[in-house]
């Protein structure tokens, strides 16, 4: 089984090359994702033709980002078949125009069915789709190892949970996946060696790289959108602050230097800005700080507190962050501040590439389990291929 | 009170106790099966990397409209996932430590939800600590700081950080030198009580002393 690409090139260029052609997409178009003032809105689409295992991946990828599907009165038709290869034709429902009509040839059928999807994406909501994009998060098996760890591990799988890997088998605590933007590259924290240090692997070829180890606690890698620098949490100062390094591990500096903690700092789409939690003032609260250095400045979330677990939208616009009070909460706002708007109970939201979709943890009963949020609709779905519990969902970009 | 040599748990830790950037890259020696149940994803069986499993390029010239195609990477089958499993670099300053639980086993430092001070209840197991650490000059101490399970995983492991060296701090004040001090942070990944009550909670958010001794001092 192996997916294939529409390049010819080398496989490794091949990714780098689908990577940004997403983001410039991206960059050349608004944001999909207006909250204030917006009635919540879906489309309803009619799917028929496809066989089950199709349909379903089909109904799952367009669910996520709006659609309706097998509605009464579809305003739109996607029609197909499987004969090799996936087939698909988008209508018009009230006028019957053919919008596109495409054969899928190459890979596996759950490529090709998601490749249609993303097509449906980019036809209705001129927008780039999420449906081959991939995620890495933190599974919870259960038990914990001789040291009374609660054992954890590193993971990465498509966006749906589909094709799932475990990246590590270290039977420690394996913390806050952070892709390198663009690569199939991660930081993540490991306990592995009896004291927390955050470690790069290269997902293609296995190798890891200890970067950053220090006494205390190096924790919550974030990469900067150009892939050269990572912020993150070091106490080697004497508390948890802020540092920011070039992604070898060269070149560190402090950028906080409260008495209080910092915590999961996340980047501008720009890379001027880091946002983050401080408890500055004595309560987790929302900062930001120029990537580098200078003056601390607190946001402005609405009056919502308990504010942390930021990610900034790719397209700039957004910062979606978990109320860490009671059962937790999902909030969007401005990037700029003002008025923040829940959104769906549930913690550490990342953004979809195309600044739509939020991936997040949710609590069931006594597990987590990853869910995705469509924003402008509301739709929320879990990924339910995944055992045990999951959290710390990093959404590749 | 019994010889804490025959009552302690001892594992050899490796504990660094002095700072540094330390890279260190290895091929990896293992990969990682699936867990059991897991579907759609085989478990890999190789490190050849993606360069390796040849391709083509189905997608190619048939997709016109599609950004995407049918493209994308796949992760699950012979992708050459896996891990380098090093070890410790052994050029890390590391020390073999006999790590006591036992002897301040009823010694720890509860906090109150979200705060890291140490209260004044909580003097009397620092100054015994203290006390005992100034008349054993080669030993050292780790101070681990817990969380319960209440905030975000992430703001945790520095609550808990920031618990551990308010002990340490202490700890200094009281006349130990802070270089024979490590602190390290669990969050909430290691909890002593499992439960969502109050009770639970208020059990969780502690510090924990753990003596460290050099083997050869005990021998």
């Amino acid at each position: 089984m192996k997916f294939g690409c529409r390049f010819r090139c080398s496989p490794r260029s091949a990714v780098v090359a689908l990577w940004l052609a997403c983001s410039s997409a991206l960059s050349a178009q608004d944001s999909a994702v207006e909250i204030r003032g917006q009635t919540v809105r879906t489309i309803p689409i009619a799917l028929s033709g496809f066989p089950d295992e199709v349909r379903k991946i089909l109904e799952f990828d367009l669910y996520v980002v709006g659609f309706e599907v097998a509605s009464a009165k579809p305003q739109y038709r996607l029609t197909g078949t499987v004969q090799g290869e996936v087939r698909g034709t988008l209508a018009d429902a009230n006028t019957q125009t053919a919008l596109f009509s495409r054969a899928y040839p190459g890979g596996t059928t759950r490529a090709q069915a998601h490749a249609l999807a993303n097509d449906v994406v980019k036809t209705l909501l001129q927008l780039p789709g999420i449906a081959q994009t991939k995620i890495a998060f933190r599974n919870l098996p259960g038990g914990r190892n001789a040291k009374g760890e609660t054992i954890s591990e590193v993971w990465a799988s498509d966006y749906d949970g589909a094709n799932g890997v475990a990246l590590t088998a270290d039977n420690s605590i394996s913390f806050g996946p952070s892709w390198v933007p663009g690569q199939l590259k991660l930081f993540y924290t490991s306990f592995r060696a009896a004291r927390p240090e955050i470690y790069l692997q290269d997902l293609r070829s296995g190798d890891r790289t200890r970067i950053f180890s220090f006494p205390g606690t190096s924790s919550s890698p974030a990469v900067s959108p150009d892939g050269r620098q990572v912020v993150m949490v070091l106490s080697r100062s004497g508390s948890p602050d802020l540092w920011i390094a070039n992604v070898d591990g060269s070149g560190l500096k402090q950028l906080t230097t409260t008495k209080e903690l910092e915590a999961s700092p996340c980047w501008s789409p720009d890379g001027r800005t880091i946002c983050f939690t401080s408890a500055d003032s004595g309560r987790p609260t929302l900062y930001t700080i120029p990537a580098t250095g200078g003056a601390m400045k607190r946001l402005n979330t609405g009056g919502v507190t308990q504010c942390t677990e930021p990610d900034w939208s790719p397209d700039g616009k957004w910062i979606a962050f978990t109320r860490a009070a009671g059962e937790f909460t999902l909030y969007v706002m401005p990037a700029g501040g003002g008025s923040a708007e829940a959104v769906v109970a549930g913690e550490d939201p990342s953004w979809s590439p195309n600044s739509r979709t939020l991936i997040f943890t949710r609590r069931a009963g006594a597990e987590r389990r990853l869910s995705l949020l469509d924003v402008p609709s509301r739709h929320v779905k879990d990924l339910s291929r995944i055992s045990g519990s999951c959290s710390q969902p990093s959404w590749a970009r | 009170m019994k010889s804490f040599l025959s009552r302690a748990v001892l594992f050899l830790v490796a504990v660094s106790l002095v700072g540094g950037s330390v890279g260190c890259s290895k091929k990896p020696k293992n990969l990682t099966p699936l867990p059991a149940g897991q579907s759609g994803a085989p478990a890999p069986t190789d490190s050849v990397p993606l360069e390796g499993t040849g391709g083509t390029s189905p997608g190619a010239g048939r997709l016109p409209g599609s950004e995407n195609g049918v493209g994308g990477t796949d992760l699950s089958n012979g992708g050459g996932l896996g891990l380098g499993d090093q070890g410790l670099n052994p050029n890390l300053d590391a020390r073999n430590k006999l790590e006591n639980r036992e002897i301040f086993a009823n010694d720890n430092v509860y906090f109150d939800f979200d705060k890291f001070n140490v209260k004044p209840q909580y003097m009397a197991n620092i100054t015994k600590v203290a006390d005992y650490l100034k008349a054993h000059p080669t030993d050292s101490l780790l101070v681990e700081g817990h969380t319960d399970d209440r905030g975000t995983e992430e703001y945790n492991l520095a609550l808990g950080e920031r618990r551990a060296q308010s002990v340490r701090d202490r700890l200094v004040s009281a006349g130990v030198s802070g270089d024979r001090i490590t602190t390290i942070s669990y969050g909430k990944e290691k909890p002593a009580v499992i439960g969502n009550t109050e009770e639970a909670f208020a059990k969780n958010r502690r510090g924990v002393f753990v003596l460290l001794s050099n083997p050869a001092a005990i021998q």
